[in-house]
């Protein structure tokens, strides 16, 4: 049943990977994307890490992948345009696709060359120790505290950075005052007035 | 059952057999009660509205929805030349079974839950989070403005309310220790001086109590909040371009979710299948749990429609400013006073 399943989730998500390099649509691309993410997901979960397995379809999938979806969906996509730049930055993505695979190799090679270790050891937490979140919670929070702390600052600072550069004061903009508009009564919103006939009402 | 399967079947089969079959159990009822809540649900705001409500097919209108469910599955279903028909019609798909997901991990009683996993709560987050794109992928691949604007909303409405949703739990969790339903509920068991079962009359709790019903209306796009199916900017939304079973699994997975959120909410603060009250002088404890956590779901629905009814739609910058300007601050603050109130339970004063 888990072999089957592990074949399952394996082969999906590099089909999906694939699919989303090959597909034309941009959309499309990221619905592709969307899956690989969701498949890989599963394979943590078979490998009994379900904390990073939750955490990956929350903040991949429910937050970063969406708001993907919602810049390319708002592209006015030109598909001729986007094939032409497809021979300038050929070299480069070979550049890359073979320092990749060397890697891919260089890690075999040296896999194969110390032996299997722990890696065909049965998978999953032993029954009655701690919990995946407790453990590495345990870990996050005591041995590892000064770089968790640092990765949050860095964020933090991104953020902060994010708004600085994009916040700009616009002219002409009418800004809502809510708390004038919660506090505002009846009897300064409304006037009842018996206009003249012919004679209209002033605002 | 499932034991008793895996003997007569064999052990994995059996498993499968009574794990499907468990699915069933869950999802059929519910898709019984969603047709019964939307039928109360249109009597509650008629009776707002001081009208009658649907009272034709059936005794009192009770089939009515059923009646409705045969209309649109007799219909034809269209799709627009122009749209992306994959995608359009896969979308509703998303919607509904991302709805029924999540209620895998919900527990009914003590023991009637189909999968009590360890991070029960952070599966609800992961699973609805999935839910807006239904929505979104429906507004792009319809190829239609109005479906379109409503996406946008959708996306950046649901993705406000998450974030602040998020630190509502994380503040239970908290409290309970463990992301665990179950544990959750058991953790309310005579939280108040041994004798109230609810996280949310804790004064501490409280304000998150009433923030997670509001954030949950909002994450449903219930009115007030419903800026996605706003009838006179919007036409109907993302579902403009739906006819016949596509607009009806719309439709029924966004109940599902409401009925989730329902849920979610008496699990979390109001003790979910134990009754309201850890005393033994009155026989509360004979009524089984799942009965208890239908009424409290039952009462949160109740809460919804009557907002439905009473309240007017939100302006679109009112619900984000909601959304960031209030609910996040005040939830993250809660975040940091909820630790600091544990710490010092646990550990004592510090110095």
């Amino acid at each position: 049943m888990q072999v089957f399943a592990f074949y399952l989730f394996a082969s999906i998500v590099i089909a999906s990977g694939a699919f989303c390099i090959f597909a034309r649509n941009p959309v499309h691309s990221v619905l592709w994307l969307i899956l690989a993410f969701f498949n890989a997901a599963g394979l943590m979960v078979l490998v009994g890490a379900e904390f990073i397995a939750a955490l990956l379809v929350i903040v991949y999938v429910g937050a970063v992948a969406v708001l993907f979806l919602f810049v390319v969906m708002m592209l006015d996509i030109d598909f001729a345009e986007l094939r032409a730049g497809f021979m300038k930055n050929l070299p480069l993505g070979l550049v890359l696709a073979v320092v990749l695979l060397a890697e891919i190799i260089i890690g075999i090679g040296a896999w194969s060359s110390v032996g299997t270790g722990n890696a065909d050891a049965a998978v999953g937490l032993p029954a009655g120790g701690p919990s995946n979140i407790e453990a590495l919670g345990a870990l996050l929070y005591s041995k590892y505290i000064f770089l968790f702390e640092a990765a949050g600052m860095v964020l933090l600072v991104a953020m902060v950075g994010a708004i600085v550069l994009t916040h700009r004061q616009r002219g002409g903009v009418r800004k809502q005052n809510i708390g004038a508009q919660v506090s505002r009564r009846p009897e300064e919103a409304i006037r009842n007035v018996q206009p003249e006939i012919g004679k209209g009402v002033e605002l | 059952m499932t034991e008793f399967l895996q003997s007569v079947l064999g052990y994995e089969i059996g498993w499968f057999v009574a794990t499907l079959a468990l699915i069933l159990l869950i999802a059929l009822p519910l898709m019984l009660a969603v047709a019964m809540i939307i039928y109360f649900d249109r009597k509650v705001i008629a009776a707002v509205a001081l009208r009658r409500g649907p009272n034709v097919v059936g005794p009192f209108g009770l089939l009515q929805s059923f009646a409705d469910g045969l209309k649109v599955f007799l219909q034809e279903t269209i799709i627009p030349s122009s749209a992306n028909k994959g995608l359009f019609l896969l979308a509703p798909i998303i919607t509904f079974t991302v709805a029924l997901l999540a209620w895998a991990v919900v527990p009914f009683s003590e023991d009637m839950v189909l999968a009590n996993i360890n991070i029960g709560l952070l599966y609800i987050l992961a699973i609805s989070s999935l839910g807006v794109y239904g929505v979104v992928i429906s507004g792009w691949a319809s190829n239609s403005k109005y479906p379109f604007f409503s996406a946008m909303r959708a996306a950046a409405q649901m993705i406000s309310y998450e974030v602040s949703i998020g630190f509502i739990l994380i503040s239970v969790v908290l409290f309970a220790g463990t992301f665990n339903l179950n544990d959750i509920i058991k953790a309310q068991e005579g939280h108040i001086f041994g004798v109230v079962n609810a996280y949310g009359l804790n004064p501490l709790l409280f304000p998150m109590a009433v923030l997670f019903l509001i954030s949950s209306m909002a994450e449903t796009a219930r009115a007030p909040f419903d800026l996605t199916e706003a009838e006179s900017e919007l036409v109907a939304g993302y579902q403009t371009e739906y006819s016949s079973m596509s607009f009806a699994l719309f439709w029924l997975g966004e109940y599902a979710n409401i009925l989730l959120m329902c849920t979610l909410n008496a699990i979390l603060f109001w003790g979910g299948w134990l009754p309201p009250m850890n005393v033994d002088w009155i026989p509360w404890f004979d009524i089984p749990g799942i009965v208890w956590l239908f009424l409290k779901i039952f009462f949160f629905f109740f809460l919804f429609s009557w907002a439905w009814a009473t309240v007017p739609r939100y302006r679109y910058d009112q619900l984000m400013r909601l959304g960031w300007k209030v609910f996040l601050p005040i939830s993250l603050f809660w975040v940091f006073l909820v630790s600091g109130v544990v710490m010092i339970d646990k550990f004592g004063w510090p110095l």
